[in-house]
Parts: C-alpha cells; sequence; structure tokens
C-alpha cells in the first residue's frame, strides 16, 4: 500500500502516525490512571469507573453552558474551571460511595464488582433522567479547535497536544503523591498491611475514603478532557471501561509504572496495526496478543514484591 | 355439481340458512345506529385483538433505557404525537387508541420478551417499534410466530421482507444509490473510502455501495475500514485518509464512535467544506451530539430533514415542537415513526377491519400524501416508495437540502447484482 507515494508524503505520515500513538497514550493513561489507585491500590474492583468519567463530562457540558451564558468573556478558559469541577464533583461522589458502599465490602473485593456494577447502572439512569437520554455536545474554546501545521504535510491536533499535557501533569502529580508525600506513604502502608497500619496510627479509614475520592476525581478531569475527542452520554463511560480495566490489569495492578507502560504497549500496538489493517482486526490482534502475554505472566508487566 | 341433485329437505334447510345469514348484516349495523361509533366490534375483530366498542389497543416498543435510548427517544415521541393526532381526529374506525408502551432496554432478547407480551397478553392490534435491525431480528420471529403487526421505523439493510411487518424507512438501495450518483456527477467523485461501525449495517450498505461504484458508476474504493462498536479513536485512520486523499469519504459509523468520529476529524485539520464526506448515519439527532461546529459542510443522504420546506413539514415540526418542546430536533428515523400510527390506520379502514391477515393483505398500495416528507405509497412487499434527499449540514445543527431525487424510489430489499 506504500508503493504510490512520495517520500515525503510517507515520512509526514509516519510523522502524525506517531503522534497519533502519542495521543492515544495519553487518552490510555489518563483514562487508566484513576483505576490503577482504585483497583491497584486498594484492589476494588470499580465496574462504575467509566460513570465517574462521565459525570466529569457533564460538568464541563454544565460549565460551557454556564460561562457562554453568563460570563462569554471568560469562555475561553472555561476549560480549566471545568477540570477543577470535574475533580471536585467525581472525587466528592467518590467519597460519598465509598463510605456509603465499598467500605463495607474491603474484605469482600468481589462483590465490589457487584456493587459497583450496580452503581454504574444506577449513575446511567441518573444522568439520562437529569440530562435526557441523548448526547449532548460540548462547546469547545476555539483555541482548542483545529490543529497545528508544523510543515506543508503535518498537521498535529491542537486538543490531541492538550490531552497530552493534561496526561503528563496528572501523572506527575499523582506520582509525587504516591510515591513522595505523607499520604503516598500511608496509602501505601494500609495497601500493605491494613491491620499494621492502623496499629502503628495511621487512620485507615481516612485514608481508603480519600483514596478512593482521589481515583474517582482523576476520573472525572480524564471525563472532562474526553470530551474533546469523544461522546458525552449517559452511556458513554461503558465505552472506556473494557480498555481501562485492560491497562491496568496487563500493567501489573498495584504498579504505577506498569499502567503506563502497559497503556504505552497497547496503545502503540493498536494504532500502528489499525494504519496497516483495519479498525476491527487491529482490536482482535491486540486482545489476543495482551491474553497471550497474561497467560505467561498472570501477575501483569510489573509487579510488587510483596510478601502475601 | 352435487347441490342440483338436493332433495327437498336440503334445499329447505338453505334456505333458512340463507335468511339467516341476511340478517347477519342488519345485526351488524345495529350497534352502528345504537353507538353510532364504528362498526361493530364482532365484526371489524375476528381473532381476538384488544378492541372494545370505544378503544383499539396499540404497542409502543423501543429502548427507553440503555445505549440506545439516544435513537429510540425520538421515534416514541413521534409516535405519541401520531396516536394523540388520530385520537382527536376521532380515532380508527371510530375507536381511541390506547397505548401500552414497553421498553425493549437496549437489549435484543428483552425485545422478543417484550413482543410477545403486547401479542399474547396484551392483544395489540399493532405495534410500532424495534430500532436497531438486532432488535427486529430478535423481534421478528414473535411477530410471524403469534400472527402480530410491526411498524419499523429505521432505516435499515434490507435483505428482509415478511408479511407481519411494514417498513417505514428506506432500505440500504433507496438511501445510498442515488446519493451515490449525486456525488459523483455534482462533486466530480472518482476514489471513495469507506468508515463505518463493524456490524451488519454498515458492511451490508458498504457492499451495496462497493457494487454500484465499481459495476455502475466505474470509479475506484480506495479503502474501507470497520470498527468496533464504541470505539472512539479514530487518528490512525484518519492519516489514512491524509495518505489516500479520496475523493469522498463515505461514512455508517455510529452511537458515541460517530461523535468521536466527527471531532478527531475536525481536530486533524480536515476540513469538510474541502473534502466532500458523504454520510449514511447523522441525522439532526446525532448532530445534537456531535456538535453543529464539527460536522458542519458534511453531505448526508436520507429521505426526510428536519428544514425540509412543505406544508405538511411545518405542521408536523410544529406539532412536534408543541408536544416535546422547542429544542427538540426531529431526524429522519423519527419522522419515520410518525408514518406508522396513520399508515396502520387507513390500512385498517381500508380493510375495514383490525385482524391482522386483513390489514397486511390492505396495505399494499396505501397512500399517504399528508406525509411531513412529502407522498408515500406502500410497495407490496411492504416498504415505502419514497424520495431521497441529500443535505449539507449546517453549523446550527440543521441542515440544508442540496438534491431531491426527482421522482420516488421503488424499494427494493433484495437487489440484483448488489448482493
Amino acid at each position: 500500500m506504500l508503493g504510490d507515494y512520495s517520500l515525503t508524503d510517507l515520512s509526514s505520515i509516519f510523522v502524525m502516525q506517531g503522534f497519533a500513538g502519542l495521543i492515544l497514550f495519553s487518552v490510555y493513561t489518563l483514562m487508566a490512571l484513576g483505576l490503577a489507585i482504585i483497583f491497584g491500590q486498594m484492589g476494588v474492583i470499580n465496574m462504575a469507573h467509566g460513570e465517574f468519567m462521565i459525570l466529569g463530562a457533564y460538568m464541563t457540558y454544565l460549565c460551557s453552558g454556564f460561562f457562554q451564558t453568563h460570563l462569554p468573556a471568560l469562555f475561553p478558559a472555561y476549560f480549566f474551571v471545568a477540570m477543577a469541577l470535574a475533580f471536585v464533583a467525581s472525587g466528592a461522589l467518590g467519597m460519598l460511595v465509598e463510605w456509603a458502599l465499598i467500605r463495607h465490602l474491603y474484605k469482600r473485593p468481589l462483590d465490589t464488582l457487584l456493587a459497583t456494577w450496580g452503581l454504574s447502572l444506577i449513575l446511567q439512569q441518573a444522568y439520562r433522567t437529569i440530562f435526557g437520554p441523548r448526547e449532548v455536545g460540548v462547546e469547545l474554546p476555539s483555541w482548542l479547535i483545529g490543529s497545528v501545521q508544523v510543515t506543508d504535510t503535518i498537521e498535529i491536533p491542537i486538543n490531541g497536544m492538550f490531552v497530552m499535557a493534561i496526561t503528563l501533569l496528572i501523572t506527575a502529580g499523582v506520582a509525587l503523591l504516591m510515591y513522595r508525600s505523607r499520604f503516598g506513604a500511608q496509602v501505601r502502608a494500609v495497601v500493605q498491611n491494613r491491620p499494621m497500619a492502623g496499629a502503628v496510627g495511621i487512620d485507615t479509614e481516612k485514608v481508603d475514603r480519600l483514596t478512593f475520592g482521589l481515583g474517582c476525581g482523576i476520573a472525572g478531569i480524564a471525563g472532562s478532557a474526553f470530551t474533546m475527542v469523544g461522546s458525552t452520554g449517559p452511556t458513554s463511560g461503558q465505552l472506556y471501561i473494557v480498555d481501562t480495566f485492560l491497562i491496568v490489569v496487563f500493567g501489573g495492578a498495584a504498579s504505577l509504572l506498569g499502567t503506563i507502560a502497559s497503556a504505552f504497549s497497547i496503545s502503540q500496538t493498536q494504532s500502528t496495526l489499525e494504519f496497516f489493517l483495519s479498525g476491527s482486526t487491529a482490536k482482535v490482534i491486540t486482545l489476543l496478543a495482551v491474553v497471550g502475554i497474561l497467560m505467561l505472566r498472570p501477575q501483569g508487566l510489573f509487579t510488587l514484591k510483596v510478601r502475601r | 355439481m352435487a347441490e342440483s341433485k338436493g332433495n327437498g329437505l336440503q334445499s329447505a334447510l338453505r334456505r333458512r340458512l340463507l335468511m339467516g345469514l341476511a340478517g347477519v348484516p342488519a345485526i351488524a349495523l345495529m350497534p352502528r345506529m345504537s353507538f353510532a361509533a364504528g362498526p361493530a366490534t364482532a365484526t371489524v375483530n375476528t381473532t381476538g385483538l384488544a378492541v372494545t366498542d370505544t378503544e383499539v389497543t396499540v404497542g409502543i416498543l423501543h429502548s427507553a433505557t440503555g445505549t440506545m435510548a439516544i435513537s429510540e427517544t425520538g421515534s416514541i415521541q413521534a409516535e405519541k404525537l401520531a396516536i394523540s393526532q388520530i385520537n382527536e381526529a376521532g380515532g380508527v374506525l371510530g375507536r381511541k387508541i390506547k397505548i401500552i408502551q414497553e421498553d425493549g432496554a437496549s437489549d435484543w432478547p428483552t425485545f422478543a420478551e417484550k413482543a410477545k407480551k403486547l401479542l399474547v397478553n396484551d392483544h395489540c392490534a399493532a405495534v410500532m417499534g424495534c430500532w436497531t435491525s438486532a432488535s427486529r431480528k430478535a423481534a421478528l420471529p414473535v411477530f410471524e410466530q403469534y400472527n402480530g403487526l410491526l411498524y419499523y421505523p429505521t432505516f435499515y439493510e434490507g435483505l428482509e421482507q415478511s408479511k407481519n411487518v411494514i417498513y417505514t424507512g428506506q432500505e440500504a438501495t433507496q438511501q445510498i444509490l442515488e446519493s451515490l450518483n449525486w456525488v459523483a456527477k455534482e462533486k466530480g467523485a472518482k476514489t471513495f473510502f469507506f468508515i463505518g461501525s463493524d456490524y451488519i449495517w454498515p458492511r451490508t450498505s458498504n457492499k451495496i455501495a462497493r457494487k454500484h461504484i465499481e459495476n455502475v458508476l466505474k470509479t475506484k474504493v480506495v479503502g474501507e475500514e470497520y470498527f468496533p462498536l464504541g470505539h472512539t479513536q479514530f487518528n490512525s485512520v484518519i492519516n489514512k485518509l491524509k495518505l489516500t486523499k479520496p475523493d469522498v469519504i463515505f461514512t455508517d459509523v455510529v452511537g458515541g464512535s460517530n461523535v468521536a468520529f466527527y471531532k478527531q476529524l475536525k481536530a486533524a485539520g480536515i476540513d469538510l467544506s474541502k473534502q466532500t464526506l458523504l454520510t449514511i448515519s447523522v441525522t439532526e439527532d446525532e448532530i445534537d451530539g456531535i456538535g453543529g461546529d464539527n460536522i458542519a459542510g458534511a453531505y448526508s443522504c436520507m429521505k426526510y430533514f428536519q428544514s425540509l420546506k412543505n406544508p405538511n413539514n411545518e405542521k408536523f415540526v410544529a406539532a412536534f415542537h408543541k408536544m416535546w418542546g422547542e429544542k427538540t430536533v426531529i431526524g429522519d428515523v423519527t419522522q419515520a415513526a410518525y408514518l406508522g400510527p396513520f399508515l396502520w390506520k387507513m390500512a385498517v379502514e381500508k380493510a375495514g377491519s383490525f385482524d391482522v391477515d386483513k390489514v397486511a393483505a390492505a396495505s399494499a398500495g396505501i397512500e399517504f400524501k399528508e406525509a411531513p416528507e412529502g407522498y408515500v405509497k406502500i410497495h407490496p412487499n411492504h416498504h415505502l416508495w419514497s424520495k431521497t434527499r441529500v443535505a449539507k449540514a449546517l453549523p446550527s445543527g440543521q441542515f440544508e437540502v442540496v438534491y431531491e431525487s426527482p421522482e420516488l424510489i421503488e424499494p427494493n430489499p433484495f437487489p440484483k447484482g448488489y448482493q
């Protein structure tokens, strides 16, 4: 298929394809970060992760409407407010859910699967009742639309680069929080040995609640960012959930680095295959590869060495 | 011949029987005189449907919950509007329509189960419902087994015909061929790139489109790509578009993927005012989610657009907005769903009966002159004769019709040479 094209054509396509892969990598990382904290660190199988993302998306939608009618002058900057709001809303809902539902199930991790799945159905129907069953369109500020013309033939979508920047920031933030802060040390202590952590004076309930809230909040930010590239409807969250779990499980549940490595390998495989084969075939091959590798390494790419 | 040799006793018996039979029409007329409503229930309903002297029950079977609620809500609204208008005008054969609504919940086995409930428990005289081909395929055996009548509103891939279904949307050849001719003639298109969601409707539609492009138009398909339902990342295929530079991008992507596709197309700098894009899966409903700015300039081929200028449509749009709010948009399928109750009413009145067999037999040839899309007529194959239109998406989320087929197009669900 490549024989008929000139060298400049081909090289610019390769550059753009490289960026397509990086954008997909950012999207996957952003999607999976929240779950990596909740599933990876806390062991809660959160099937409602997608719905927390969509809550963030709806916050962005509300925010864009509010700024358009009341503060049109600040509209270009509304996206940052929207993301902050998405973090707070999803985080708050997350803490509420943790208090009402999850904390009773820490000793029965498999039951969290059913409970959060039920929660996801409840949230979907709630969105449908509040926002209507149709998808909503989120108006973007004009500076986020379009692409940067690097050379005559190379164009990079701006919103893709924006997602990359957000992902970088948030990943760095989470890494600092988890591995360089007191809170992070507490979280890791609770994960490794709950009774012992409690015995040395860590308020494990509070740590749990904050961790769950943090994971949900990051999901909210991801949802907010995805209004630029995806759809916003009551069931849009379902579009992400399978990929998200795939990445976290493939990466090795308890490792942040693993999540990033797995998002990278899956996104690059996917986007390269998509270019050379067709979309459905690319997905099939990617999934087969993941299944194959998980059969050889059931614990995922990276694992913590923890005494069980 | 045996009758002529009958003896006196038999003749007398026959005479009395004949007299009795002569009395039947008189009996049938009596309730009409006393109620002045319509023909007697016993004569218009011989198969035990839920028809009383004042009421007839009709089912509505769509997804009010789940993924498909996005699309099916419009159909429910249109069907309720049509039924309320029919009731205001006096009902069907003097009987008001009573609605029993069931939720298919975007789950195909549920459609079959609810269809059975509507037919077996509720004895619905007709059912307006189903949306996706999968839900129709699931419910079809039920309608055939229990001899129900389904009015199906969605444009679909064809390759189906049933006594028990009236297809009020277009089948694939009606929708596709005329618009391909248009784009070849108007835009001088020579190369096409297909992008679709990976299931039966896009695949069948694209097969028909490919045959037409290669065999009739004698031009070329340079790419054909399918993505799983719910796929949200299209950057790779967009790069392929940039490489192959097709004259026309031909798309049938559906659902959430649709929204993602157009957003990313726009972000990647593909300008739809320069690049021709022809879609058979975007109506006003979808643009609501995609955003008018993201898709402005694309061409959609459908039989109906909300912006059609004719008195029927203006009346329909006004009534729809009055019932469901000014902001609701009306897409192709919503209009097709609106036709169902009227087509059923006319067939019932032509047959003079609610019996499904008689209504189905009377359906061929029914003409509906007040349809918002303009004149339509039911073909003996139970699909509609209709026009096809090509329209350009505007930033406002509405369409501007740029082409309309001069004649009604004959429905051809089993197209020869296209399979």
